[in-house]
């Protein structure tokens, strides 16, 4: 881990330059870090693989929209912790509440998930992006899935680029909430 | 979804982003807020009688830097908490510094007081208006603050939250030490402190709901 540590850190402050293969590589790394997190803790208490790459992503999205929050002086895999930490915690109070409603019988169906299925994430990303307002969907699509610039993507829909980096910015928090009310409901 | 496509969509076409944003945006709160706060009792309450000489201007002044002795580390305090894991560095008793001093001092000068003076330099008539106006001028204090910290990532909400009401109270302090015209220490210690402290709690409870991210 203290190997690991200033490297990704170099990778992190890079790609808060907006390095974008750095951040790439740093967001693959940390998956694998994330991913072993939430395995760990949710196998004990008997919860699905599924539901940890729910969270994996879900602190994914976390750190990317919070990003700023980091503090280029300081270490960055307890600052990583703390929010996977944060999510790990807020979900299982959310869920509590339905594991206690779910008749008893049932809970074998959520010991018996199959573990292969657990490189996929509950969330339809499609489906997602389709609750946004038009204006964020389309910079997301545009921007983040197609790979157009900021500047194609402003000229392509008729807005100015800093519409088009707002939208993008205010979507992706706007998907890390529904995915997180998703959840909940 | 799979993560690797999560991954390919988060790093495409990524912002430069700035960190210094969060003391910034925290920064600009604070100093907003508290000219707000200076303001609205201006004119709303109105400054006290003869501020404009040295001794009314000195013991609001003296009033005013106490609060800043608190207001100043809070708002450090509250940028570490918004960063995730910030709670780690944060030993909150040291900010009630300034404060515990000032009770010291109220209780050395209530002791050399004859205690028939003691009512009349802790309830003089302007304790329940101080008691009030603390509190509600804290509340768009409160509500600014807030609203910026719920763009960063504090991990401890409760704490963070107990921040954002102490720095409310604070800033709503400041402002209220403009009107208020009883100089008294014992009444400095009691009702701003007590009331800056009421906000702290209110912050404390209020954290976990309002800052949830």
């Amino acid at each position: 881990m203290a190997a690991n540590e200033a490297e990704l850190r170099g990778l992190m402050r890079a790609g808060l330059r907006g390095d974008a293969a750095a951040y790439r590589a740093l967001l693959s790394r940390l998956s694998a870090n994330l991913r072993a997190y939430y395995k760990g803790r949710l196998a004990r208490i008997g919860r699905s693989a599924t539901e940890a790459e729910d969270l994996t992503q879900e602190a994914l999205m976390a750190i990317h929209t919070r990003r700023h929050t980091y503090d280029p002086d300081a270490p960055l895999m307890p600052w990583v912790h703390a929010i996977a930490r944060y999510k790990l915690i807020d979900h299982l109070r959310q869920t509590r509440a339905l594991m206690k409603d779910m008749p008893i019988e049932n809970a074998e169906n959520i010991l018996v998930q199959d573990d292969q299925v657990g490189t996929e994430s509950a969330y339809d990303l499609k489906r997602l992006l389709n609750n946004l307002p038009d204006k964020m969907r389309h910079s997301i699509q545009s921007v983040k899935l197609d790979g157009l610039s900021v500047a194609e993507t402003a000229s392509r829909c008729g807005m100015s680029e800093s519409d088009v980096k707002i939208s993008v910015h205010r979507g992706l928090k706007a998907l890390m909430t529904s995915v997180a009310r998703k959840r909940s409901a | 979804m799979k993560t690797d496509d999560l991954i390919d969509m988060l790093s495409t076409n990524v912002e430069p982003v700035d960190h210094r944003q969060i003391v910034r945006s925290i920064g600009i709160a604070v100093a907003a807020s508290a000219a707000m706060a200076v303001a609205i009792v201006f004119l709303v309450l109105g400054p006290r009688a003869g501020i404009s000489s040295y001794a009314m201007l000195v013991p609001a002044l003296l009033k005013v830097a106490v609060t800043l002795g608190v207001l100043v580390p809070a708002s450090i305090y509250l940028i570490r908490l918004a960063r995730p894991g910030g709670e780690t560095r944060t030993p909150a008793l040291l900010v009630a510094a300034p404060f515990i001093a000032v009770i010291v001092l109220a209780a050395l000068s209530l002791t050399f007081a004859p205690s028939t003076h003691w009512s009349g330099a802790i309830l003089s008539d302007e304790w329940l208006e101080c008691v009030i106006s603390i509190p509600l001028i804290a509340i768009v204090p409160f509500a600014v603050i807030v609203w910026v910290v719920r763009q960063m990532a504090p991990t401890d909400l409760a704490r963070t939250g107990a921040f954002v009401g102490l720095v409310a109270g604070c800033v709503s302090a400041i402002g209220y030490a403009v009107h208020c015209a009883d100089d008294s220490v014992p009444f400095f210690a009691l009702w701003y402190g007590g009331t800056i402290a009421l906000c702290t709690v209110a912050g404390w409870k209020l954290g976990p709901k309002l800052l949830r991210w």
